[in-house]
Order: C-alpha cells, then sequence, then structure tokens
C-alpha cells in the first residue's frame, strides 16, 4: 500500500541519507531506527508529504504522494513531536475540530469514549493548558484513534508517557496493525508489541 | 470544501476569544495612535479635517500588521498547523480561511471604531461613512496579502518586523485608494474611481493571495 523508493534527504549541505526504500502492506509495522541527528524525523515528514524529498518517490495505493494529497490525508494520521492541539481548548473541543478539519463528524459520545480510553475521563472540561505534558500527549493519542486512520505514522509516540501509558500505546498499535492497518514509527524506548514483529529500517549509517 | 473553509475560520474565531487580551491589544493600539495625531499637531480644524482619511487608513495599516506576525506562528508552534496541511482539503482553502477569520477578528472591530476617531478629527458625517465603506473594502485586502507576508517569514527570528517590511509596500494602493475615496468627499470631487479601483484591488487579492500564500506556507514548513 505504501512504498518508497530511493528516497534521500538532505539538510542544507548535509547529506542525511540516500537510496532508502521499503514496501509496507496491511497489517505490517515499520519500526525506523537509528541515532539522534540520522534523519529518523526528516524520514517521517516525507513519509506524510510535509517535506519534498531530495530524491526518491513516495506512493500510496500506487500514486505518488502529490496525486494523492485527499486520499492520503484521509487516511493517514501523523503524530509529530508536537502534538498538534491547541492549549486553549479543551481535549474534547480539540479532538471535534480536529475530525471537521479532516472532513469528518466525531459526536461527543465517540470522543469521550476514546478521551477515557487513554485515561482523561477526569480532565475532559479543562482547557489543554492545564494538562501536564504527558496528559496532552494522550490528548493526541486519542485523536489518534478518532482519525480511523489506516496508515499511523508515529514520531516517538512513547515520550513524556508514564509506564501504564507506554503500555496503552503499545496495546493501541497492536490492535490498529492487527486488525489490518499499517503503522511507522520511530522511538528510542523498547517497544513490546505482543505477537507482532515490526519490520526494521535503519536510516543514515 | 466550503465545509473545511468555514470550520477553519470557527476554530479561529473561537481561539480569539478564549484569548481576548491578544485581540484586544491591535485595537487599542489602533485607538492610540489615531489618537496621538491631534494632541501632536494641535486642534487646527482644517488641518485636521485634511490629515483625517490618511492617519486612520495608517493606524488601521499598523493595526492589521500588529496582529499578522501570529497568524500562522502559533499554529506552527504547536503542530496544529502541520495537521491542517495534511487534512484532504486543499492549502489554498486553508489559508482563505484564516485570511477571513482575520478580518472578522482585526478587521470588523476597526470598521466599528473609525468612525468614533474620525470625530476627533472634525469629519463630516458623509465622510464618515465613507471612511467606514472603504474600510469596510480594504481592510480584507489588508489580511489577504498580509497572510502571505505571515507564511513566508514562518519560523524566521524577528518575523514580525520583516513582515511589516515586506508587506507594507504591498498595502499601497489600497492606501492610496481607501483614503482617497475619504479625500474626494472632503474636497466634492467625488470617490466612485477610488472605490472601484479599491474593489479591483479586493477581488484581485481574494483571487491570488490566497493560493501565494500556500505556496509560501509549504515552503515554510519544509
Amino acid at each position: 500500500m505504501l512504498s518508497a523508493n530511493g528516497l534521500a534527504c538532505e539538510r542544507g549541505e548535509r547529506l542525511l541519507f540516500r537510496n532508502l526504500g521499503f514496501e509496507l502492506g496491511r497489517g505490517e509495522a515499520l519500526l525506523v531506527v537509528g541515532g539522534n541527528g540520522r534523519g529518523k524525523t526528516s524520514l517521517l515528514r516525507i513519509l506524510c508529504g510535509l517535506s519534498a524529498p531530495a530524491a526518491g518517490v513516495v506512493r500510496w495505493r500506487g500514486d505518488p504522494l502529490g496525486k494523492a494529497h485527499e486520499q492520503y490525508g484521509r487516511e493517514m494520521a501523523y503524530l509529530g513531536h508536537a502534538n498538534g492541539i491547541k492549549d486553549d481548548l479543551t481535549p474534547m473541543e480539540n479532538l471535534r475540530i480536529a475530525a471537521a478539519l479532516n472532513g469528518r463528524e466525531l459526536d461527543a459520545g465517540t470522543a469521550t469514549a476514546a478521551l477515557e480510553r487513554v485515561g482523561l475521563s477526569r480532565c475532559m472540561d479543562f482547557p489543554a493548558r492545564v494538562l501536564s505534558f504527558g496528559q496532552r500527549r494522550r490528548v493526541a493519542l486519542a485523536g489518534l484513534m478518532t482519525a480511523g486512520a489506516l496508515l499511523w505514522i508515529l514520531d516517538e509516540p512513547l515520550t513524556g508517557l508514564d509506564v501504564e501509558g507506554v503500555a496503552m500505546v503499545e496495546r493501541m498499535i497492536r490492535d490498529h496493525v492487527v486488525a489490518g492497518g499499517l503503522a511507522i514509527m520511530t522511538t528510542h524506548q523498547p517497544l513490546v508489541l505482543d505477537g507482532l514483529t515490526p519490520k526494521t529500517l535503519s536510516v543514515g549509517e | 470544501m466550503l465545509k473545511f473553509l468555514f470550520t477553519v475560520i470557527r476554530r479561529d474565531v473561537l481561539l480569539a476569544a478564549r484569548r481576548r487580551g491578544d485581540w484586544l491589544t491591535a485595537q487599542f493600539f489602533f485607538v492610540m495612535v489615531v489618537s496621538m495625531f491631534p494632541l501632536g499637531i494641535g486642534p487646527e480644524p482644517s488641518m485636521l479635517r485634511t490629515i483625517g482619511p490618511g492617519v486612520v487608513w495608517v493606524a488601521a495599516l499598523l493595526a492589521s500588521l500588529l496582529s499578522l506576525d501570529r497568524l500562522f506562528a502559533d499554529d506552527y508552534r504547536d503542530g496544529t498547523l502541520e495537521q491542517m496541511l495534511m487534512s484532504p482539503s486543499p492549502i489554498a482553502l486553508l489559508t482563505l480561511g484564516k485570511a477571513i477569520a482575520h478580518w472578522i477578528i482585526n478587521g470588523i472591530p476597526l470598521l466599528l471604531i473609525a468612525p468614533l476617531l474620525g470625530i476627533q478629527f472634525n469629519l463630516p458625517a458623509e465622510a464618515l461613512w465613507m471612511l467606514v465603506l472603504s474600510l469596510a473594502i480594504g481592510t480584507p485586502i489588508l489580511s489577504l496579502l498580509g497572510s502571505i507576508g505571515a507564511a513566508l517569514t514562518l519560523g524566521l527570528r524577528g518575523g514580525g518586523a520583516l513582515v511589516t517590511l515586506l508587506i507594507m509596500p504591498l498595502y499601497v494602493p489600497a492606501l492610496i485608494f481607501g483614503a482617497g475615496a475619504v479625500e474626494g468627499v472632503l474636497s466634492g470631487t467625488g470617490s466612485e474611481a477610488h472605490l472601484s479601483l479599491l474593489g479591483a484591488f479586493l477581488m484581485m487579492s481574494l483571487l491570488l493571495a490566497p493560493w501565494v500564500s500556500a505556496m509560501a506556507l509549504k515552503v515554510s514548513v519544509e
């Protein structure tokens, strides 16, 4: 479903990686590994279509990303370093506005259920400003669950989460992939996906 | 498509309502700048009447610039801009929506305050109406063109000052025709020509600015 061919990325004058390629189908996960500054985040941003590669092409369902913008926008969800939530809105408003911007209607019941699943049932009516770093990360994760996307691209999804939160994310990713979804992620922490071995792709040796 | 546009506008207006302090700064700035002129120049009625339209218009330009550097910057910082760029809708609709929201939040209040400030300059009633009309056509231009500058300077240090330098020259036609329309009423030469040109300029920026701004945004976020 998602394929990348001959990807290269330059930052300034420096070549971060080149000739990177992979294929990912339904029910598969890909773990991108590499040290700090090797270009993991740059690779994920290229896969999201946020930046253009110096060379190579990314295809979704056979079409290059530039052409598949509309469909890809609906079927892909990205969780980056920034959580992508507004501090002045409540978690509930954040989820519903994010869904509306993606062209979906999200009713209050579904949003509440998602927020309860990530353990935020007590903080639903507070602006995100007063939540802790980990709690805000959880709001973003709830957004990921309600996005209904087929492909998840997760940049360090475990940052700022407690032990129980890490287990929750691992469960989320596992369930998503077992249900036929695709997941691409980077992490520096050990990631235990019960009964599932992700492919690995190493960046910039 | 339209739904996306409305969602963007509603979202920005909601956010502005939650942060009223930020929002009021630009309005107070507008009032202060305009009120400084009669104090500094002296209470000579004919002199004030001559400079009035220009002063109000220049102050409106400055007030709209003041709030522009944050048009995309806040969303860029917390990652919501990336999320919106990845949405299925065209990016030009996003920039159009942001510009319209900026006008609703910052432009419309200026329209309401302007006639009160005009009285300070001894402007007659017809000129006050023309001032509001010219600002009603002109302030959307400021928001639309300003979104280009805000997108170009996104993520740069000192972006605020740079927006001013980049966008000020583009504001010149709006300033000339806008202030000229009010001048036309005062001198009795009529203001239809000025208003028509101002309207044409609005149509042009409405057509082009969202696209240019979308392209600039893509480059800046990369």
